[in-house]
C-alpha cells in the first residue's frame, strides 16, 4: 500500500477505507497476499527507479508543454519535407469526430455495443471503393509499407510463385519492411529482384522488367506516383507485361492524388494498396500512418486477406443494416498461426478519420486538390529549377514531390538544409545517402497548403544558401 | 433519475438514428468543405497542372463519392459515435485482456492539439525534434526499469507488430550465429493468438502447448516439445485464465537449456507492474501494448504502440532509428549494421509515447505498484462476486487466486437454461454495458467470459457490473426467451448472418452491397 496514501484520480479504489474494505471482502489482510501465487524471487524487491511523479494535472501539463515545446513545429516553419508523410490541410470536422470520446475510447466491442464504429468502418471502406474504383477492402493495416508487403505475401500465395519484381526507384523505408516480412529461416519466404529505374526518366526501365519477368515472378509492384514523385507513364503497358507472365500487378499509390491520376484499377492493377496518412491525418512525427489494401469482387483475392473484414447484412428488423465478420477464418484472431497472416489492433480511429475526410470532400474536393497539389508542385519547380546551379533530377510528370539536384551548385543537401533552417524552413529530404549515383538531390514536398507567398520565399531563400 | 439503488441497474436504451450510409444523404451540388486552390497567379504561369499527366493516366471521371454538406456530415458521424459505446460512456470491464483503462483527458489535449505533437515531420533535422526525442529516450529508460531488460523500441503499430518484431530478432539472432536450424517456435494456447502467428509470418513453424488442470503446460510438456530446432518460446504469464505459471522461471531455462530464446507477451503488465518483472524470470525479450498497460485509448482498434524490450545480447539486431543522447542533445542513430532495419515507417505512434510517458510520470514508482495492487484486488473482489451468480463455472487451479482477469464459462447456465454466452454478451447492450470478450478461437474453456477490472473501476463500478450478470442469469433461469432474443434496447436488432462465408453475400462496401442487389 502507498507509503503516503495518495489517492490517484485514475484509480478510484486507491483510496485507503476502500482498498481495506475490499481487502476483507476477499479475505485478506495485506495486499502482499493478493501476489502470493507469484515465487518471492520472482517478485521484483524495493522500489522501481523511476523520478518523482508530478501528481497534480497542472504541473503535468506545464511538464509535457515545455517538452513539446522544445519541438519547431511545421506551423511555425515552412515545411517542404514527405517521403511517406506529407503536409496536408485536415479539416475541423475530422479532428471533432477523431475526439470523440466514443470512437476515441472504443476497442473491438460487437456490432449491438459498437454499431456506429462498425458503420463509420464500412463507410471508410466503401468510400476508399469510390475513390480506388475498387470493390472490397479489408480494416486498415499498420501502414502503408505493411500493406505493400502484405500485398505482396498475397500474390505469392494466389499463384503458387515465389519472386517478386520491385521497383529500385520505390521508398527505402517502405523496402526496408517489405524485406523483414519477405524474409523467411532457412531462405527468403519470397524473393526480391530490384527492377531499375532509367536514369533519364526516372521512370521504371521496361528493358529491365521484360528482362527479369519470369514464370516465377508473382508479382510486380509498382509505386505510382513512385518515392521521386514521378507519375509512372508507362503502367499500363507495365500491367500488361505482368498479367501476360501471369504475375499480379500490385500498385502503391498516395490516395489524394486520386482525384488527378487514374486509380490502379483503371490501368491494370490487381491489387492497389498504399497509405492514408494523406486523407485527414496530422502528421504527428510519423504516427498518423495506416494501410490499405484494394481489390476487384473475385473470391481468389479475397480469400486471401489476413486481417477483419466487416461486411454488411441485415438484422431481424426488416431494412435495417446491420454488420457481420466475412470470412472470419482467414484472420488469426480465428485460426492463430493457420491464418493467412498475423494480425492485430491496427489503426481504425484513422480509418473512420479519412471517411469523415472523404465525405467531406466528395468528387469535387478530391478533384480540385488534385489539381492544387499538381499546379503548386509544378510552379514550385519551375521556381527552383531557374535558379542558377540547380536543376530537376528528373523531366517526367510529378505529383506533389519532386527531386531537386543540386551538384551544379557545389554545395551538399545538407548544407543547403541547414542554410534554409537559419530561416525557419525544412527543406527537401537529403537523398544523397539512399541514391548515391543521383549525386546531391532532395526530394521537395508541395501540398495543397502551400500559399505562392510560401513557395516564392523557398525559391529565395534557396537562391540565397547557394550563392 | 437516480440508479436503482437496490438493483443497481440502469434503465438504459442505446442512441438509434436509423442513420443511413453516407452515400445515401448525398445531394448533387453540395459540399463538405472548400479546399485551397492554386489561384490565378499560379494558374496563369503553370496552366491547369492536369495537362502534363499522360492522358491514359488522367482521372476522366470523378470519383463517385457522396457529395454532402459539412454540417450534415458531422451530425451523421456524430450520431455514429453516439451509437458507438466507448469507454468514456460505459463501464467497460467486460473486455478482458484488453485493459480498458480510464485514458487521461490531459494527454490526449496534449497529444492531439499541441503543434509540437501533431505538426512535427518526422525527418525533420534532429535538432527541431529535441522534445519528442527526450521523450522516447526518457520513455526508454522507464521501461527498462519496468522491465529489467536493457533496451526498448518503440517502432512497432502495436502489440501485435511488436511480438513480430519480436519474431524478427529471434530470427535475426540465430541467424547471425550461423544457426539456420531452429525453425520452431513454442507457445501456449492461452497465449494470444498473435504469439502463434507472428512467428508463423516470420516464417516459423508453430508449436502450442495445451494447459493442464493448472491452466498452464507442464514443464515436461514444454521438455518434449524443446529440441535443437527451437528458436524460441513465446510466452505469456498469467495467459488470459489470469493465472499466473509459478514454474515460468524454470520453464525459461528449459528453453535457454535447448538453446533457445524467451519471448515474455506482456500485452497486459496491469497487475505486474513494480511486482515481477521479465528479468527475474530471465526473459531476453518482452513487448508491452502502450494501449492497454499505459492508458492510451484504444481508438476502435487502433492507432496502437508496442514497445520491444530486449537484453543487451540482441540489442544491436534492433530496429532503426533509435534516440540516443550524447550529452548534450538527443538524436537519432542510423548507424546500426546488425539492424533488422524496419518493421514500420518512420518511428512509431508518436502520440502514445507521449501518453504512455505522461502517464508513468504522474504515478511514479508507488503510483504504479498502487495500480497493480488495485487491478488485482478488483478482480479477485470481482471474482468473488462473480462466482456466486448461477449458472457460472470457473475451470483450473480450484484454489489459486488470480491476477488481472479470469476466465469464466457458462457452461451451467447453458445446460440449466439453454442461455449461452453470446445471448449473454448480447443482453450486455440492454444494460449500457459495452458487449464482453468470450475468448480468441479456439474456446478451449465452454461458454467463455473474461472481465478485467482493471485499475479504473471503482468499487461501485464494479458492483454495477456484476448486478448486470446476475440480472441476466436471473432472467435466464426464470425468462430465458428474453435473454436469447436480445438486444431490446441496443441500436440494432440480431444480426441475421454474423459470420459471412459466400461470396454473393460479402459485402464490405456500399457498392458491392449494391452490386450484388444486397440493398
Amino acid at each position: 500500500m502507498s507509503e503516503k496514501n495518495i489517492v490517484y484520480p485514475y484509480v478510484p479504489n486507491s483510496v485507503k477505507e476502500i482498498k481495506a474494505e475490499m481487502l476483507r471482502e476477499v479475505g485478506l489482510d495485506d495486499v502482499k497476499a493478493l501476489f502470493a501465487d507469484i515465487p518471492e524471487h520472482l517478485q521484483f524487491q524495493g522500489k522501481l527507479n523511476l523520478p518523482q511523479p508530478i501528481l497534480d494535472e497542472y504541473s503535468i501539463k506545464r511538464h509535457m508543454e515545455g517538452l513539446l515545446n522544445k519541438n519547431k513545429n511545421c506551423s511555425e516553419y515552412l515545411n517542404f519535407l514527405g517521403a511517406g508523410c506529407a503536409q496536408h490541410f485536415v479539416p475541423a470536422v475530422c479532428d471533432e469526430i477523431n475526439g470523440r470520446g466514443e470512437f476515441l475510447t472504443a476497442y473491438s466491442g460487437g456490432t449491438y455495443a459498437d454499431h456506429g464504429k462498425y458503420q463509420a468502418l464500412f463507410e471508410y471502406a466503401s468510400l476508399m471503393a469510390e475513390l480506388l474504383d475498387m470493390d472490397h477492402l479489408s480494416s486498415v493495416l499498420y501502414d502503408g509499407a505493411q500493406a505493400a508487403a502484405t500485398s505482396l505475401r498475397m500474390a505469392s500465395r494466389m499463384t503458387g510463385r515465389n519472386e517478386v519484381l520491385l521497383s529500385r526507384s520505390m521508398n527505402p523505408e517502405v523496402l526496408m519492411v517489405v524485406q523483414n516480412y519477405l524474409q523467411g529461416i532457412r531462405e527468403p519466404l519470397l524473393n526480391i529482384k530490384m527492377i531499375d529505374f532509367d536514369p533519364q526518366t526516372g521512370l521504371l526501365d521496361m528493358n529491365d522488367l521484360e528482362s527479369k519477368i519470369s514464370p516465377e515472378t508473382a508479382a510486380v509492384f509498382l509505386e505510382n506516383p513512385n518515392y521521386f514523385g514521378l507519375i509512372e507513364a508507362d503502367a499500363e503497358a507495365i500491367a500488361k507485361i505482368a498479367r501476360e507472365s501471369g504475375a499480379e500487378f500490385i500498385v502503391y499509390t498516395d490516395p489524394i492524388s486520386l482525384g488527378a491520376i487514374a486509380p490502379p484499377a483503371q490501368y491494370g492493377a490487381t491489387i492497389a494498396c498504399g497509405d492514408i496518412h494523406s486523407l485527414g491525418m496530422h502528421m504527428q512525427s510519423g504516427g498518423g500512418q495506416a494501410g490499405f489494401i484494394a481489390v476487384h469482387d473475385d473470391m481468389r483475392y479475397i480469400a486471401e486477406f489476413k486481417d477483419l473484414m466487416f461486411g454488411l447484412t441485415k438484422t431481424s428488423e426488416e431494412g435495417e443494416y446491420g454488420f457481420g465478420y466475412v470470412m472470419p477464418h482467414l484472420s488469426s484472431y480465428a485460426t492463430r498461426e493457420q491464418g493467412k497472416e498475423y494480425t492485430g489492433t491496427n489503426c481504425a480511429l484513422w480509418a473512420i478519420t479519412a471517411a469523415v475526410y472523404l465525405s467531406l470532400m466528395g468528387p469535387k474536393g478530391m478533384t480540385e486538390i488534385g489539381q492544387a497539389i499538381m499546379q503548386k508542385a509544378q510552379y514550385a519547380a519551375k521556381g527552383i529549377s531557374e535558379l542558377k546551379g540547380i536543376e530537376l533530377a528528373f523531366s517526367s510528370p510529378f505529383f506533389k514531390e519532386f527531386l531537386v539536384k543540386f551538384d551544379g551548385t557545389g554545395k551538399t543537401v545538407s548544407q543547403i538544409n541547414k542554410a534554409l533552417l537559419k530561416l525557419r524552413i525544412f527543406g527537401g529530404k537529403d537523398i544523397s545517402g539512399e541514391f548515391p549515383e543521383l549525386g546531391q538531390c532532395a526530394l521537395f514536398c508541395v501540398t495543397e497548403i502551400m500559399t505562392r507567398e510560401d513557395i516564392d520565399s523557398l525559391v529565395t531563400a534557396l537562391e540565397g544558401a547557394v550563392n | 433519475m437516480p440508479r436503482d439503488k437496490e438493483t443497481l441497474l440502469r434503465k438504459f436504451h442505446q442512441a438509434k438514428w436509423d442513420e443511413q450510409i453516407i452515400f445515401e444523404m448525398s445531394v448533387p451540388g453540395e459540399r463538405g468543405i472548400l479546399v485551397p486552390q492554386a489561384g490565378e497567379e499560379i494558374s496563369a504561369i503553370i496552366g491547369d497542372g492536369l495537362s502534363v499527366i499522360p492522358d491514359q493516366l488522367r482521372r476522366k471521371t470523378p470519383p463517385a463519392l457522396p457529395e454532402v454538406a459539412q454540417a450534415r456530415v458531422l451530425r451523421h458521424f456524430m450520431r455514429l459515435s453516439q451509437e458507438t459505446m466507448g469507454a468514456d460512456v460505459n463501464i467497460d470491464i467486460g473486455e478482458g485482456t484488453c485493459t480498458m483503462k480510464y485514458s487521461p483527458k490531459v494527454q490526449e489535449h496534449l497529444a492531439a492539439r499541441h503543434p509540437g505533437m501533431t505538426a512535427i515531420h518526422p525527418l525533420q533535422d534532429d535538432e527541431t525534434m529535441q522534445g519528442i526525442l527526450e521523450i522516447y529516450y526518457r520513455l526508454e529508460q522507464f521501461l527498462k526499469e519496468i522491465s529489467g531488460l536493457d533496451y526498448f523500441c518503440f517502432q512497432p503499430g502495436g502489440g501485435s507488430q511488436a511480438v513480430f518484431l519480436n519474431a524478427c530478432l529471434v530470427r535475426a539472432y540465430h541467424a547471425d550465429r550461423g544457426d539456420h536450424e531452429r525453425d520452431e517456435i513454442i507457445t501456449t494456447i492461452f497465449s494470444h493468438p498473435v504469439n502463434a502467428a507472428a512467428p508463423a509470418t516470420a516464417g516459423y513453424k508453430v508449436i502450442t502447448l495445451m494447459p493442464d488442470e493448472n491452466g498452464y503446460p507442464t514443464l515436461e510438456a514444454l521438455k518434449e516439445a524443446l529440441s535443437e530446432r527451437t528458436a524460441g518460446i513465446f510466452i505469456t504469464n498469467p495467459e488470459d485464465t489470469g493465472i499466473y505459471n509459478p514454474e515460468i522461471a524454470e520453464f525459461v531455462k528449459a528453453a535457454h537449456d535447448a538453446g533457445a530464446l524467451c519471448s515474455y507477451d506482456q500485452a497486459n503488465a496491469n497487475g505486474l507492474l513494480g511486482v515481477t518483472r521479465a528479468r527475474e524470470a530471465g526473459f531476453d525479450l518482452c513487448h508491452f501494448n502502450l494501449h492497454k498497460t499505459f492508458s492510451a485509448p484504444h481508438g476502435c482498434m487502433g492507432p496502437a504502440m508496442g514497445a520491444v524490450g530486449v537484453r543487451s545480447e540482441l540489442a544491436g539486431f534492433l530496429p532503426v532509428p533509435r534516440v540516443e543522447f550524447d550529452g548534450q542533445g538527443y538524436y537519432l542513430d542510423y548507424n546500426r549494421p546488425q539492424s533488422i532495419g524496419r518493421v514500420r515507417s518512420f518511428f512509431g505512434n508518436t502520440p502514445l509515447a507521449l501518453k504512455t510517458y505522461t502517464w508513468i510520470m504522474q504515478h511514479g514508482a508507488e503510483g504504479l505498484r498502487e495500480v497493480a495492487e488495485c487491478a488485482v484486488l478488483n478482480n479477485n473482489y470481482m471474482d468473488k462476486k462473480i462466482r456466486e451468480i448461477p449458472g457460472v463455472v470457473v475451470y483450473y487451479a480450484k484454489d489459486e487466486r488470480r491476477l488481472e482477469q479470469v476466465r469464466y464459462s457458462w457452461e451451467k447456465l447453458k445446460e440449466d437454461t439453454g442461455v449461452d454466452t453470446e445471448d449473454v454478451e448480447r443482453r450486455m447492450a440492454d444494460y449500457g454495458l459495452q458487449h464482453y470478450f468470450t475468448s480468441h478461437h479456439p474456446q478451449v474453456v465452454p461458454e467463455p467470459f473474461t472481465p478485467e477490472p482493471c485499475d479504473s473501476y471503482s468499487k461501485d463500478d464494479i458492483d454495477e457490473f456484476v448486478a448486470v450478470l446476475r440480472q441476466i442469469s436471473r432472467e435466464a433461469y426464470e425468462e430465458p426467451d428474453l435473454v436469447k432474443n436480445a438486444p431490446h434496447h441496443s441500436t440494432i436488432h440480431m444480426v441475421q448472418n454474423p459470420l459471412i462465408f459466400e461470396l454473393e453475400k460479402i459485402a464490405t462496401t456500399w457498392r458491392q452491397a449494391k452490386k450484388k442487389g444486397l440493398v
